[in-house]
C-alpha cells in the first residue's frame, strides 16, 4: 500500500466519520456523548491525509527537479509504503457512506436477553408529571420489577418502542440500551395485555398509553422477568431521532 | 532517489533491497499519479462502482442477520475510531516530541523496577484498548524496556478511572467488584512485564520500519499519525468483523447453559471476553447483564477482556509482529484467568 494510497484511505475514512457525526448517522451506532470526540478524530484524519497527500506530491514533483539532491538518495521511496491490511479501511467507509445499517432492532432484541438486571437501582422518585407520565421502557420495566409498580400507582403512562415477537410470536414492545456502542446493545422488553397491538410487522415503532399490570413473563433467552403494561391506546410513529436509550 | 512507479504502485516495497535506483527515461511525459494504473484508480473505481450499484448491494445485505452484522461492525469501528486516534496522536507525540532521555528519567532504571511504575502509571490514560497498542509501541520505540511498555500496555485499559467508574456504575450493589476488577488487572499487568523479562526474547518483537529520520518535526508528526492509523486500524478492521460475527453468530442462551457449572462459566466467560471484544469502557455494563453467571466467573471477563480480545490479537500482530502475538495473548489469558479467580476467591 502505498503512500498516496494511505492518503486517500485515511482521507475517506476521516470524511465518513465527520459525515455520520454531523448529521444523525451515529445515532444509530454509538451513545450521543461520543459526538465531539467523533468530529475531533474525523478532523484529525483529514489532516492527516492531507498532509500524507501533500507530502506525496512535493517529493513527486521534487523529484523532477532535484534529482541530484544528495538527501533523497537513500531510498525515501520505502518510508510511505504501509501494510496491506490498510485496505481493510475501506470497510467501514463503505459501511458508513454507502450502507449505513439501521439501528439494532427486532433481531437483536431476539438474539439477547431482557437486561433489566444490569439496571437495578433502589430508590424510585415519583412519575413525571403529566397525564399520561411519558416515561421510558426502561423506567417502567425497573419500577415495575423492582418497585412492584408501587410508584407507578394508578397513574397512566406513555412510551414508545418498536414491537419484536416474542418466544411464542406474540408481541412485545422493546427498546434497546446502550452503554457504550451497538456491540453491546440490549433489549428492554415489555409485555402488552388489554388492548395491545397484533400483527404488526416487527420493528414498526409504536406509542403506547396504558397502566400497571401485575402479570409478569419469562424472557426465552435467560429466563429474567419480563413485566407487563396494560395498553389502553396506542398509534404508529416514526422512529425517534435516537432510538436507543 | 526513486522512480515514479515505486510510488504508485503495489508490490515494489523490498525490505532491505535497494530499489528504486532506475530512472524514467527523461522523455517520458511524468504525471503526478503515476506512469501506470495505481491502486488509488482501482479503489476508485471499486467505490464508483459500489456507488452505482448501490440499491443490488443493499438489497444484498437486507436479510435481518446480515443486517444486525453490519450494524455492530460499523458500531465497533465508529466507537473505536476516537480513541484509536486518540492513542495514535499521543504516540507520535510521544514517538517525536518527547525525547528519549525523558523516559529514562521518569522510569526506574532496573527493568524489574519500572515494570510497576509503568502498569500504575497506565491510570492517567483515559481510554480503551485500541489506543494503547500504538502507544505501547511508540514507547518501545523510544527505548522504554518492554517488559514496562507491555504493562502498561495491559494495565492502561482496565484500571483507568473512566473504566472504573463505568464498573461501579454497572454493579450498584456489588462495590467490591471495582476494587477486584482494579487489584486484579495490575497483578497481571505486572505479572506479564516479569514473565517479560524472565521469558521474553527481544527478537519476537519486530516493529514495523518506519522512516522518521531526515523529516521536519511536522511532517514526521503526521507520518507517524499516518503510520500508525494505517497499521493499527486496518488490524482494527479484522477484530471488528470477527467480533461482529460472534455477535450474531451465537445467541445468549448456548451461553446461558454452561452458568451453572464453575469451572465452564469461568472459561465460558473467559473466552466470550476475547471473543467479543467489547471496549473496556463498555464491558461492565455487559458483565453485569450476565446475571446468572458467578462474580467471580464476571470478574474473569472484566480482567480478561481488556487485555485479550479478537480486535487487540489482530492489532497486536500488526504493530509488534506475528511471533510476538501467537506468544504474549495466550499467555496473557492464561495468567488473567488465574489472578481473577484467585483474586475473586479473596475479594468477591
Amino acid at each position: 500500500m502505498n503512500r498516496q494510497a494511505q492518503g486517500v484511505v485515511l482521507l475517506l475514512l476521516g470524511g465518513a466519520v465527520l459525515k455520520a457525526s454531523l448529521t444523525d448517522v451515529f445515532l444509530r451506532y454509538v451513545k450521543e456523548g461520543l459526538q465531539p470526540f467523533l468530529i475531533a478524530a474525523g478532523a484529525v484524519l483529514v489532516v492527516a491525509a492531507v498532509m500524507t497527500l501533500v507530502h506525496d506530491l512535493r517529493q513527486q514533483l521534487g523529484k523532477g527537479q532535484a534529482r541530484d539532491s544528495a538527501d533523497d538518495g537513500h531510498g525515501h521511496d520505502h518510508d510511505g509504503h504501509g501494510p496491506a491490511v490498510g485496505w481493510l479501511l475501506v470497510l467501514p467507509v463503505i459501511g458508513l457512506l454507502l450502507v449505513a445499517p439501521p439501528a439494532l432492532g427486532s433481531f437483536a432484541a431476539g438474539q439477547a436477553g431482557t437486561a433489566l438486571s444490569s439496571q437495578a437501582i433502589s430508590d424510585y422518585p415519583p412519575l413525571p408529571p403529566g397525564d399520561p407520565a411519558e416515561i421510558s421502557v426502561l423506567e417502567y420495566a425497573s419500577r415495575a420489577v423492582y418497585d412492584n409498580g408501587t410508584s407507578i400507582g394508578d397513574r397512566t403512562v406513555k412510551m414508545t418502542g418498536f414491537v419484536s415477537p416474542g418466544a411464542a410470536g406474540e408481541l412485545m414492545l422493546t427498546r434497546m440500551i446502550l452503554s457504550c456502542c451497538a456491540a453491546d446493545g440490549r433489549p428492554i422488553k415489555l409485555g402488552m395485555t388489554g388492548g395491545a397491538p397484533v400483527d404488526l410487522p416487527a420493528d414498526t415503532w409504536i406509542e403506547v398509553t396504558g397502566k400497571y399490570s401485575a402479570k409478569v413473563g419469562t424472557d426465552a433467552v435467560n429466563g429474567e422477568q419480563i413485566p407487563y403494561v396494560d395498553v389502553q391506546t396506542w398509534v404508529r410513529i416514526d422512529p425517534p431521532r435516537n432510538q436507543y436509550q | 532517489m526513486s522512480d515514479v512507479t515505486a510510488q504508485t504502485t503495489e508490490g515494489h516495497h523490498h525490505p532491505g533491497a535497494p530499489t528504486g535506483e532506475s530512472e524514467p527515461p527523461p522523455e517520458r511525459p511524468r504525471r503526478v499519479f503515476g506512469d501506470r494504473i495505481g491502486s488509488v484508480e482501482v479503489l476508485t473505481a471499486v467505490l464508483v462502482l459500489l456507488v452505482v450499484f448501490r440499491g443490488p448491494v443493499s438489497g444484498a445485505i437486507s436479510s435481518p442477520r446480515l443486517q444486525t452484522w453490519t450494524t455492530v461492525f460499523v458500531s465497533v469501528m465508529v466507537q473505536a475510531v476516537p480513541f484509536l486516534v486518540f492513542g495514535v496522536v499521543l504516540s507520535a507525540v510521544i514517538a517525536v516530541f518527547v525525547p528519549p532521555s525523558f523516559w529514562a528519567k521518569a522510569l526506574p532504571r532496573h527493568p524489574a523496577l519500572a515494570v510497576p511504575v509503568a502498569s500504575v502509571a497506565g491510570v492517567v490514560l483515559p481510554g480503551c484498548e485500541c489506543g494503547s497498542v500504538p502507544i505501547a509501541g511508540s514507547l518501545i520505540r523510544r527505548g522504554v524496556t518492554p517488559a514496562a511498555a507491555l504493562a502498561f500496555l495491559l494495565a492502561a485499559p482496565a484500571i483507568n478511572p473512566i473504566v472504573l467508574t463505568a464498573t461501579a456504575v454497572a454493579f450498584p450493589n456489588n462495590p467490591e467488584m471495582v476494587v477486584a476488577r482494579g487489584a486484579a488487572s495490575l497483578v497481571v499487568a505486572m505479572v506479564m512485564g516479569w514473565l517479560w523479562l524472565r521469558l521474553g526474547k527481544a527478537e519476537w518483537i519486530r516493529l514495523p520500519r518506519r522512516h522518521d529520520e531526515g523529516l521536519g518535526k511536522l511532517t514526521a508528526f503526521w507520518a507517524a499519525v499516518r503510520h500508525d492509523v494505517i497499521h493499527a486500524g486496518g488490524f482494527l478492521v479484522v477484530g471488528a468483523m470477527a467480533a461482529a460475527t460472534i455477535n450474531v453468530v451465537v445467541p445468549e442462551r448456548w451461553l446461558l447453559t454452561l452458568a451453572d457449572n464453575p469451572v465452564l462459566s469461568v472459561l465460558a466467560l473467559a473466552v466470550l471476553a476475547v471473543v467479543l471484544s467489547i471496549c473496556s469502557e463498555a464491558d461492565a455494563f455487559v458483565a453485569a447483564s450476565l446475571s446468572q453467571f458467578s462474580l467471580t466467573s464476571r470478574l474473569v471477563f472484566l480482567v480478561v477482556g481488556p487485555m485479550v480480545d479478537l480486535k487487540l490479537i489482530s492489532m497486536q500482530t500488526g504493530v509488534f509482529g506475528r511471533r510476538f502475538a501467537t506468544r504474549f495473548s495466550p499467555a496473557t489469558f492464561m495468567v488473567a484467568v488465574l489472578v481473577a479467580v484467585g483474586v475473586g476467591a479473596v475479594i468477591l
